[in-house]
C-alpha cells in the first residue's frame, strides 16, 4: 500500500499550486504526476511517487549513504581485528 | 531502475549480513510496521540473511489488512447501489467482508473501479455527473495527502457527485498499542520510510524514551532493511534507545510539511477499531466537519454497529506479532490467497499472502 517509486520529472505543468503537475519517467514508463506537495522539485530531479502524488523530492547526495556506511563498518571492522578483516 | 536496482546488490548485502553477525552476541527481536517492508523481506529473502539470534517481527503494517470488516461490508452496501460507481485502490477488492467481496458484488453488475490514484476517481466523478462516485479511501500517513488533496479539489472545482468511504490509519499509536501489551516482546523497530517522508520521525523520540526500543527509519530495498536491521542491532547491543534515520534520501525529520499542512486542514485524529486488534485510541483520521459533505459515511446514512468476525484466522495475532503466519492451522489448507478467510492472505503485501507466496514449499516440506 504504501508502495513509492523514484522517477525523474520530464516536465512541470500548472499555475495553480494544488494542480501543479509533472511528467515523470519511472525507467522508461511515463505517468503524469501531482507535485503540489513538492514545490521546490524542478525538473530533470527525481520524486517519490505514491498514488500519484510525489511525497518527497529524492536527495541524491544522500544516496550513496548505505555503501559509504557498509565502508565505514568495514573500515572499523579491520581497525579492530586487524588482519581479519571483511576485505 | 535508478535508485532501485543498486540497493539490491547481493555483495553488499553479503557484506551487511557478515558484519550484522559480527556485532550481534544475543538474541533481539525486530518489527517491522510496513507491508511493503515485508513483502521486500520475504521476497528477497533478507530474513535468510541475518544471523540466528535475530528474528524479525511483521506487525500491523498492512492498511488494506487493519481495515474493519463492517468497513468493508459498508462498501460492498455502496458498491451494490445502482446509483453508484466504487472506486478504490486494486487490493481492497478480495478482502473478504462478512459475507461477501467488492470483486463478488463487480461480478454480480456493480460498477466497481480499480483506480491508481483517487484523483482517477475524481476524474470519473467530473465524467459522470449523474452518477455518485465513491472512493475507499484506506491507507496509512502515506497515502492521506492523496486523499486529502482528493477531497479538497473537489471542493475548490465544485464537484458535488464525489465522496469518500474513509479508513485511514496512523502507525505511531498501533506501535505504541505494541509496546504497551504485557506480553510484549520487541526490542527494536524499523521505522516505515515512506510514512516518515510524509509526517517525519519526531513522534518517534518520546516512544524511544519511554519504552527505552530503538526506532531505525527504513527504506524498502533489501540493503535499506540490511542496513536497518544493523543500525537496531548496533543500538541493542551499545544498550542505546534512540531515533535515527537510514532513508535521508527520501525522509527529513520534519517529513513533508505542505502535505502536512493539508493533511490537517482536511482531516482530524479519531479513535479507529484495526482488524484483529480491536479500536486504538487517536489511531486514524476522519474528515473534519467543513468536509462533511464529502464523508460517503454521512452522505448515505452508513454508520451503524460493527459485526464481529466469527472466523478461524489468527490475522489479529499475526499482526501483532505474537504468532507467525505458518503457525496458523488454517494456512495453506483452509485459507490461501484464492479462498483466503482473513485480510493477512488477501493483500499481496499481508504477512500469510507473503509467506504463502513465497515460502509455501519450504514451510510445506519442513517437518519443523
Amino acid at each position: 500500500m504504501c508502495l513509492a517509486v523514484p522517477g525523474r520529472i520530464l516536465d512541470i505543468s500548472g499555475d495553480d499550486p494544488i494542480m501543479r503537475t509533472g511528467r515523470v519517467d519511472f525507467g522508461g514508463v511515463v505517468k503524469e504526476v501531482n507535485l503540489a506537495y513538492v514545490p521546490e522539485a524542478q525538473a530533470g530531479e527525481y520524486v517519490i511517487v505514491h498514488a500519484g502524488f510525489a511525497i518527497s523530492t529524492l536527495d541524491e547526495a544522500e544516496a550513496s549513504k548505505v555503501f559509504e556506511y557498509l565502508r565505514e563498518i568495514g573500515d572499523l571492522d579491520e581497525l579492530e581485528v586487524g588482519d581479519d578483516a571483511v576485505y | 531502475m535508478r535508485f532501485i536496482d543498486e540497493y539490491r546488490d547481493p555483495e553488499a548485502a553479503r557484506q551487511y549480513a557478515e558484519a550484522l553477525a559480527k556485532i550481534t552476541t544475543r538474541p533481539w527481536t525486530i518489527m517491522e510496521v510496513c507491508g511493503g517492508q515485508t513483502h521486500a523481506i520475504i521476497k528477497f529473502g533478507v530474513d535468510t540473511l541475518l544471523p540466528p539470534q535475530i528474528t524479525l517481527l511483521h506487525g500491523p503494517g498492512c492498511p488494506v489488512c487493519v481495515t474493519p470488516v463492517e468497513l468493508i461490508d459498508r462498501a460492498i452496501e455502496l458498491a451494490a447501489r445502482p446509483d453508484v460507481i466504487f472506486t478504490s485502490f486494486g487490493d481492497m477488492l478480495r478482502v473478504p467482508g462478512s459475507r461477501t467481496d467488492l470483486l463478488s458484488v463487480k461480478a454480480g453488475g456493480g460498477d466497481v473501479r480499480m483506480v491508481y490514484s483517487p484523483l482517477d476517481a475524481l476524474k470519473i466523478a467530473r465524467l459522470n455527473p449523474d452518477k455518485q462516485v465513491v472512493f475507499f479511501a484506506v491507507g496509512f500517513e502515506t497515502t492521506a495527502p492523496a486523499n486529502a488533496m482528493a477531497v479538497y479539489q473537489a471542493r475548490q472545482l465544485g464537484i458535488k457527485n464525489f465522496s469518500i468511504l474513509v479508513s485511514h490509519v496512523l502507525v505511531p499509536p498501533a506501535i505504541e498499542a505494541i509496546l504497551s501489551a504485557p506480553d510484549c516482546r520487541v526490542s527494536g523497530f524499523l521505522a516505515a520510510g515512506h510514512v516518515c517522508a510524509v509526517v517525519g520521525f519526531e513522534e518517534y523520540y518520546p516512544l524511544a524514551a519511554k519504552y527505552r526500543v530503538p526506532f531505525v527509519v527504513t527504506g524498502f530495498e533489501p540493503l535499506d532493511i540490511l542496513q536497518g536491521v544493523y543500525m537496531v542491532v548496533k543500538q541493542l547491543e551499545e544498550g542505546r534507545a534512540e531515533v535515527e534515520n537510514q532513508y535521508s534520501r527520501t525522509v527529513r525529520r520534519e517529513g513533508n510539511v505542505p502535505a502536512q499542512a493539508l493533511l490537517r486542514e482536511v482531516f482530524q485524529v479519531t479513535h479507529r477499531k484495526w482488524r484483529g486488534i480491536g479500536e486504538i485510541p487517536h489511531s486514524g483520521l476522519a474528515l473534519r466537519p467543513e468536509f462533511a459533505a464529502y464523508d460517503a459515511e454521512q452522505r448515505f446514512g452508513l454508520a451503524g454497529p460493527g459485526v464481529e468476525e466469527d472466523t478461524e484466522c489468527i490475522s489479529g495475532l499475526v499482526l501483532q506479532g505474537v504468532k507467525k503466519p505458518h503457525e496458523c492451522p488454517a494456512f495453506g489448507t483452509r485459507c490461501t490467497p484464492e479462498r483466503p478467510l482473513g485480510a493477512t492472505m488477501v493483500s499481496s503485501e499481508g504477512a500469510c499472502a507473503a509467506y504463502y507466496r513465497y515460502r509455501r514449499r519450504e514451510l510445506f516440506s519442513d517437518p519443523a
